[in-house]
């Protein structure tokens, strides 16, 4: 079958390549077309135990996703699961940036998220078979991951639709002079969003303490960005609204933490939100299968090509920090709390549906007519 | 050995079409690598394999549609020869495991199709069908699964593959292991699928063609008899063998048209609960509401007693679950207006039985009458009338009792004041039970001089407007003498109970072949059992007994009806 | 105006009973704020919060941008962080441009979040016509909201309840939206004490009869009332219920009433199809069948959009003569 091709330049789909550039800030939150890419602002740990961190936790978002394929594959897991494989060097990264304290708001394509911000596997997963021990009880699933201990706010299915009440999330800190920033991240599709102009402007009025990451992916679903924003030049767009705005290579986990930390500095002195977008490539479909009929199978082995995981273990081969045997040694690691999640989900139990009501409203009885 | 299954490529994906195999047995395979096609009602997506090994057998041919979870596939470890490899052209497994290995598949259908004398008589399609799903049911596959909407509007391509006799573009393939089908041709009809509507004409009509819905077993009389009297054969249950539509079916059918149910009154609910509660019977009343809906207030002012003024709100009417308080008060909280319709006809019959069986000192006769002539007769009549003017026995039998009464007119009558009334004519009343229970006897005027025709018309009128609720008024009284023919409910003896004021009551039974004496000589003939109840206060035995014996003179001598 | 809640003792209006809550809550609960279009500077559209920027301040008065969405998510994120936000719409029409926050995430979130995330936000907007305003300012879409478990839907109609509905809404951990009549706001009247603590879940019986329940809320409480008073005159004692809570209903206090009646008239300035006065009569139909003598009735507005045109407005919209024929259509 023959299928409309998108038409986008090379440049559109070419993965950035400015990983280790060193960035320069936008002055004064006009930062110009979007292009400079931040560099070690507070520079991260130089220690290789941490970069063994970022690649451990990157690697066990992209085996819990595999393993997910699998159980959906074997419909243990239903509904819509979009999967973050390709994308994980950025909530890795930008994670990274956030005090315990602060608040996270995400996507629908949000396990990496709820993962890399520490919400346990087994608690994922269980959500995931739909369970009471999950960490929306089951009655989220894959798209509803929540952990308000953790001040995890979501998994919203409506594009751009958590970026109102990220910005609230932070008005409230504001008002109440509490130094935490709030972290909302959405998709290069939100820009199409009213509801992400509206955001932007009232954030960047209120000078709110929002960090607002866009996860440019170049695909809104199955239209490319060329296809649906006039304008593919989003930084600037951001920065238009009068916001500190950068462009920074969303598969080098390095360089995203060193932006994310820069922005969250930054925020916390009072500078108003900030906005990253982070270039990034999703491998597989948008929502499990998809027949891919919109991008070139060239342009998923190019960005492959760029796999945050590969590109970080590579660079710590190279200097002598990692051995085959650690790698070994977190394979082995990742693998049992995986097997530990999927045992556990099984043998978790159901919610009765005399419970079918409950959390309606707070209510102790229950949903009230 | 791990298993490759079909996969879940999607939430709705309930089955799927393996396309192609990218790899083959022996071919090193990698968690991830992609080793197959799969096509879904969506799309064409290329699937991956969870395991690292080494691919072993192919249990599914490419082509092959099977339900998501099924085993596509065997993986072995790399290590050790654990898989046996499998060489092109080798001997595959032996048919008794394929139906294990493969699963609830789509072969189920192919093995039905081995059963080709299932499907021999068109005329028996659709049982054929039934038994086939049947066996469908057993299968672990869906019943009606080919069957679903969804797929039915889209040109399926597992049905496709299937159609019989066209070489399918991606043949529907037993699974591997089977070999080639041992039943049947490929040409061979399909004896359970639906035809679908194919985008090229399938050679072989498939006999499950003819499989229609509803009953359209029916033969041409049947058939002509429905058109003519506007009878729907879609609807109609067939009493006769193998569900077919009998005209005797069509002909009830015909005859019950529009009487539906007894005279519905227009009531509030409200006024209905109240009337049930208060013992006031709807149908004495006139309503005052919209559209003369009879209310609340014309109930109470009908209702005896005390009750009749404005009732206080009774006390639980302030309560906040009013429903759920009524259940006490004795009456059945769900009971609907039908019900309330039919149990205050109950009640009034009750009230009338109740006195006719105080005051009225009833004798009881009976005799069994051959009826032989007057069935001949019945029958040389219908044989020359169209269907519309044929006579059943009931028409005989009351004209025999109309005759008779007019003869004995001691029976035909009524008794008031301590004397007896002679009746002005005789009228019959014709005990008609209703469908949603109870009983009317509207009259049937001068039933004695009507010619048997006219009176079978009359009759047949007479009882579709009792049962639809659409009796005349002067029809509801002036019967002289009721007649109950409960011969259609199949009893043999009536002994009634009599309709005061009236002094007797006529009843027959079912027309029934009976051994009996004729002319020395036993025989086999069609009898009646005529009965009299008559009250002893208005005549003697003697007199019933000139009746009954008048009747049964009427029925042997049918030409004086 | 300006005059505190002892002093209010004679004569107030709507308006100002509104705005004696909102000076309540902002005095009594530093979690509270209010925000919306020209809530501050301009004193609010219908002049509810005039006064309350001077005395609390910006950062707790709030003017906002014209982003319904955004404003109406940012109560909720502050909600969800622990403030209770109080969210003026200036009309609900425009709530429509938010309908994706209040729905999708007002609604929803403490279900998907398995209980963790409750949303105590208080919604307030203008509802209704009357004022000539034409086809987007002037509709009654609280039946919609009213479809949707999760929020809890209020009408104050009264003095009382726009004085005393506030508080207990803010107390609710729910989202609550209240939607105010614009047609009331110039309503006056003596403020008395609440006899009992106000409370959301209750339905009011604002005047008792015998011969027909009158079922309202909002803005048509003042008609029905009238009406009432018609048919006292015509001999026909009607008794008027006043919803205030839309959802959840009050099922109890309506069966009550029809049981009491047995007769029901539903008035409700929405549209007809699919109203909550559709809601009201198949309840009624479910629950109080068997009381019923005469059919449910509902009195609505035409199905057309709002027209400016004075006559056709009036036309359009439920008055006090539609309410009398209904009640006469049912009990005469």
């Amino acid at each position: 079958m023959s299928v409309a091709r998108p038409t986008r330049t090379r440049k559109d789909s070419a993965p950035a390549k400015s990983g280790k550039k060193t960035p320069e800030r936008g002055a004064g939150g006009r930062a110009p077309a979007g292009r400079p890419v931040p560099g070690p602002g507070s520079a991260p740990d130089p220690d290789p135990g941490h970069r063994r961190d970022l690649l451990e936790t990157m690697l066990r978002i992209r085996r819990f996703e595999e393993r997910c394929v699998e159980l959906y594959s074997a419909t243990k897991i239903r509904g819509f699961v979009h999967l973050y494989i390709g994308e994980e060097a950025v909530a890795v990264g930008v994670t990274q940036a956030l005090a315990p304290e602060d608040a996270v708001v995400s996507t629908y394509r949000e396990h990496g998220h709820a993962l890399a911000r520490g919400i346990p596997a087994d608690a994922v997963m269980a959500e995931m078979y739909g369970r009471t021990t999950g960490c929306s009880g089951g009655r989220g699933g894959s798209m509803h991951l929540f952990d308000a201990s953790r001040r995890f706010y979501g998994g919203n299915a409506i594009v751009a639709g958590g970026l109102p009440p990220a910005a609230g999330l932070a008005l409230a800190d504001r008002m109440r002079g509490q130094n935490r920033v709030t972290c909302c991240f959405f998709g290069d599709g939100a820009f199409a969003e009213g509801e992400f102009h509206e955001t932007a402007n009232l954030a960047a009025l209120w000078r709110l303490p929002l960090l607002l990451v866009c996860e440019n992916n170049l695909y809104a679903m199955g239209t490319a960005l060329a296809r649906h924003e006039a304008q593919t030049d989003l930084a600037m767009r951001a920065a238009s609204y009068g916001m500190v705005a950068w462009t920074v290579d969303g598969m080098d986990v390095e360089a995203v933490e060193q932006a994310a930390r820069r922005a969250v500095e930054g925020i916390r002195t009072g500078t108003g939100p900030h906005f990253l977008e982070l270039r990034t490539y999703r491998f597989r479909a948008h929502s499990m299968y998809d027949p891919d009929r919109y991008r070139e199978k060239q342009e998923i082995e190019k960005w492959k090509s760029r796999d945050p995981i590969e590109l970080l273990r590579d660079r710590m081969r190279e200097n002598g920090e990692l051995r085959d045997k650690d790698m070994a040694r977190i394979e082995r690691r990742i693998t049992a709390e995986i097997e530990h999640a999927v045992e556990a989900a099984e043998q978790a139990p159901r919610e009765p549906v005399g419970d079918l009501l409950r959390h309606v409203t707070s209510s102790p009885a229950g949903a009230v007519s | 050995m791990a298993e490759f299954t079909m996969p879940s490529l999607g939430a709705d994906m309930e089955e799927g079409t393996l396309l192609e195999w990218l790899v083959g047995p022996g071919d090193p395979v990698h968690k991830g690598d992609p080793v197959a096609v799969v096509e879904t009602a969506k799309s064409t997506i290329e699937v991956e394999c969870f395991e690292t090994g080494v691919m072993g057998r192919l249990l599914v041919d490419p082509g092959a549609t099977v339900p998501v979870g099924t085993p596509l596939a065997l993986i072995g470890p790399t290590a050790d020869g654990a898989v046996e490899p499998e060489k092109p052209g080798s001997p595959r497994r032996k048919p008794g495991k394929a139906a294990k290995a493969g699963g609830p598949t789509k072969t189920g259908k192919a093995a039905r199709s081995e059963k080709p004398e299932k499907a021999v008589k068109p005329g028996k399609a659709a049982k054929a069908g039934k038994s086939g799903e049947g066996e469908k049911a057993g299968n672990a596959e869906k019943p009606g699964e080919a069957e679903k909407p969804g797929e039915a509007e889209k040109p399926g391509k597992a049905r496709k593959a299937e159609k019989p006799g066209k070489p399918p573009r991606r043949p529907t393939r037993p699974p591997p292991g089977r070999e080639e089908p041992t039943g049947p041709a490929p040409s061979s009809p399909e004896p359970v699928q639906a035809p679908t509507p194919a985008p090229t004409p399938a050679p072989v009509p498939a006999p499950a063609a003819a499989a229609r819905p509803g009953h359209l077993e029916a033969g041409p009389l049947a058939r002509r008899i429905a058109e003519r009297s506007g009878v729907d054969l879609e609807t109609l249950p067939g009493s006769g063998p193998g569900g077919r539509v009998t005209r005797t079916d069509v002909e009830r059918a015909a005859a019950g048209r529009g009487a539906a149910r007894p005279p519905r009154v227009r009531a509030t609910p409200f006024a209905r609960r109240l009337a049930a509660e208060l013992g006031v019977d709807l149908v004495t009343l006139t309503g005052t509401g919209k559209g003369s809906a009879v209310r609340a207030a014309d109930v109470r002012r009908a209702a005896p007693g005390p009750a009749a003024e404005p009732a206080p709100a009774r006390p639980e009417a302030a309560s906040a679950r009013p429903s759920a308080e009524r259940v006490p008060s004795g009456r059945p909280a769900a009971a609907g207006p039908s019900e309330e319709r039919a149990s205050a006809m109950r009640r009034a019959i009750a009230g009338l039985m109740t006195r006719a069986n105080r005051d009225i000192p009833h004798y009881y006769l009976s005799t069994t009458v051959d009826v032989a002539a007057a069935m001949d007769r019945m029958h040389e009549h219908n044989r020359r009338s169209p269907v519309g003017e044929r006579l059943l026995p009931a028409a005989l039998l009351l004209k025999a009792a109309a005759l008779a009464a007019r003869e004995v007119p001691e029976l035909n009558g009524f008794w008031t004041d301590d004397r007896f009334t002679a009746g002005d004519g005789v009228h019959l009343g014709i005990a008609v039970s209703l469908r949603g229970g109870g009983l009317v006897a509207p009259a049937l005027r001068d039933a004695d001089s009507l010619a048997l025709p006219q009176l079978m018309a009359a009759l047949k009128d007479l009882v579709a407007r009792a049962r639809a609720g659409r009796l005349r008024g002067s029809e509801m009284s002036g019967a002289t003498l009721t007649v109950t023919d409960l011969g259609d409910q199949g009893v043999e003896t009536v002994f009634g109970v009599i309709h005061p004021p009236q002094v007797a009551l006529v009843g027959f039974g079912r027309v029934v072949d009976r051994p009996c004496a004729v002319d020395g000589l036993l025989g086999v003939r069609p009898t009646v059992t005529a009965t009299l109840a008559a009250d002893h206060r208005a005549t003697d035995g003697a007199v019933g007994a000139r009746y009954l014996t008048a009747v049964t003179r009427l029925l042997q001598n049918p030409e004086e009806l | 105006m300006g005059a505190d809640g002892e002093d209010l003792a004679a004569r107030t209006t709507y308006r100002e009973a509104m705005r004696e809550a909102l000076r309540e809550a902002l005095r009594s609960d530093d979690r509270v704020f209010l925000m919306g279009e020209d809530v501050g500077r301009y004193g609010g559209c219908f002049g509810v919060s005039l006064g309350l920027l001077e005395e609390f301040g910006p950062e707790r008065v709030r003017d906002t941008p014209l982003s319904e969405s955004a404003f109406v998510g940012a109560g909720i994120g502050a909600a969800l962080a622990g403030m209770r936000p109080v969210v003026e719409i200036m009309t609900v029409n425009f709530s429509l441009l938010a309908l994706d926050q209040i729905l999708n995430n007002a609604a929803t979130l403490l279900h998907m979040s398995g209980g963790q995330l409750p949303v105590p936000l208080v919604i307030r907007m203008t509802t209704g016509a009357g004022r000539q305003l034409g086809a987007q300012h002037s509709h009654s879409l609280e039946g919609w909201y009213a479809h949707i478990p999760g929020i809890r839907v209020l009408a104050p109609a009264t003095l009382e309840d726009a004085r005393h509905m506030l508080a207990p809404a803010l107390a609710d951990p729910d989202p609550v939206l209240v939607f105010e009549h614009a047609g009331l706001y110039n309503v006056s009247g003596e403020l008395l004490p609440p006899a009992a603590p106000v409370d959301l879940d209750h339905a009011a019986i604002r005047r008792p009869g015998t011969d027909i329940s009158l079922i309202t809320y909002g803005g048509s409480l003042p008609k029905t009332l009238a009406a009432a008073d018609e048919l006292a005159a015509a001999g026909i004692s009607a008794e008027v219920i006043d919803l205030r809570t839309l959802r959840p209903l009050d099922d109890a206090a309506v069966n009550a009433s029809v049981a009491r009646t047995h007769r029901a008239v539903v008035v409700d300035e929405a549209w007809r199809t699919g109203s909550l006065a559709a809601e009201v009569s198949a309840r009624i139909a479910e629950d109080s069948f068997y009381e019923l003598d005469a059919p449910v009735e509902r009195v609505c507005s035409a199905e057309v959009p709002m027209p400016y045109a004075r006559q056709l407005e009036e036309a359009a919209l439920p008055q006090t003569a539609d309410i009398v024929a209904a009640a006469h259509r049912a009990v005469d």
